[in-house]
């Protein structure tokens, strides 16, 4: 009997917490180590157009990326609100596109060269001009595979005007 | 003089913190955007090339002017009524003899194109074009292509080519890879992107 109500009386052992921050923090450290951040730091406003018939750029390393867009607020005052091109980290001129290219080129191996993509992130506000200026100086230096770089939905999601 | 026994932090809060970490990192972590529509641009040419005579009625011409607005075979154009048009030319199938073509389903117009391999969309654009309604004409020009693609691998093979082209990149697939492309080639030559875009 006396072990009986000994057993009653005793609470129910609460459940160790103890080993909670320990799951946390694997999962804090996962995150950590998965999260690749974005190489480039943008410059200007990068809202992409959407579009349907996408296909995947699978291959990223052999991606070089080129942006275009108006710079952002706290770079309107030194570059002005009209679009420009931004290469790696700096705003860039058209003229430097070929020698962004060339060092994109000679840094990967020899053979895989050819399969280098263009992959032209451009701002939905931005004019065609400028694109078609890149464009041109892309075909100058034979980089032909572009990939106009899209947000998967509707067209009608394109702000009109 | 009683022992007295350091008190005990408590590490309660410690999945808290934790937590909060956690969710910055979630919330921080931006997803690349990596899908898009790839397209080829035309190579430079050095020699002056006599361009080959293209008949007018094998072209159809997108004109996109500064305001957004579309023309399209001299005529104004809604967004949403361009695909079906783009269709509608491509796959018309309005030539005789040696141009007819013999898996189109089109109205077989005389005024219109001969067949899919001859009809050419022309896309032109301003300086002021705005790039989110370029990338939207785009979109559109190439859905007709796929549309027209897509029922041709399904009369052919029961199968659209988007499922077709996901079977011959996926290593685990059983079947005969070769056999495959030669599948996929063939819509492709049957209705080939000719899509030029005027400088």
């Amino acid at each position: 009997m006396a072990k009986f109500n000994k057993k009653k009386s005793g609470d129910l052992p609460a459940i160790s917490t103890a080993s909670l921050p320990d799951i946390v923090f694997m999962l804090l450290f996962f995150f950590m180590v998965a999260t690749t951040m974005r190489d480039t730091t943008l410059k200007i406003e990068n809202k992409l157009p959407f579009a349907d018939q996408v296909e995947k750029l699978d291959k990223k390393d052999l991606v070089m990326y080129i942006y275009i867009g108006k710079p952002q607020e706290a770079f309107q005052g030194q570059y002005g609100k009209e679009s420009r091109i931004q290469l790696n980290d700096k705003f860039a001129d058209l003229s430097e596109i070929k020698a962004f290219i060339a060092a994109e080129r000679a840094s990967k191996r020899e053979e895989l060269v050819p399969f280098l993509t263009v992959a032209l992130k451009v701002d939905e506000g931005a004019n065609m001009g400028l694109v078609g200026d890149v464009k041109q100086e892309l075909r100058k230096e034979n980089a032909l595979k572009i990939n106009y770089t899209t947000r998967k939905g509707e067209v009608t999601g394109n702000t009109k005007n | 003089m009683a022992k007295r026994s350091a008190p005990e932090v408590n590490a309660g809060s410690m999945a808290d913190i934790a937590f909060l970490l956690l969710i910055f990192f979630l919330v921080t972590t931006t997803i690349e955007t990596d899908t898009g529509l790839n397209r080829k641009l035309p190579p430079i040419d050095d020699e002056q090339v006599e361009p080959p005579i293209i008949k007018q009625k094998n072209i159809f011409t997108v004109l996109i002017n500064k305001n957004n607005q579309l023309m399209v075979e001299d005529e104004l154009m809604e967004l949403k009524d361009l695909r079906k048009a783009a269709a509608e030319f491509l796959d018309n199938g309005g030539g005789v003899g040696d141009d007819a073509c013999t898996y189109c389903k089109g109205k077989k117009d005389p005024k219109s194109s001969d067949n899919p391999d001859k009809a050419i969309i022309s896309l032109k654009n301003e300086r002021e074009t705005k790039y989110g309604t370029y990338i939207s004409v785009q979109n559109e020009l190439v859905a007709a292509y796929n549309q027209l693609r897509d029922r041709r691998a399904m009369e052919l093979y029961g199968k659209t080519l988007k499922e077709m082209e996901a079977n011959y990149s996926d290593v685990n697939w059983i079947g005969n890879k070769d056999n495959l492309k030669e599948k996929i080639d063939r819509i492709k030559i049957e209705y080939p992107q000719k899509l030029s875009e005027v400088q």
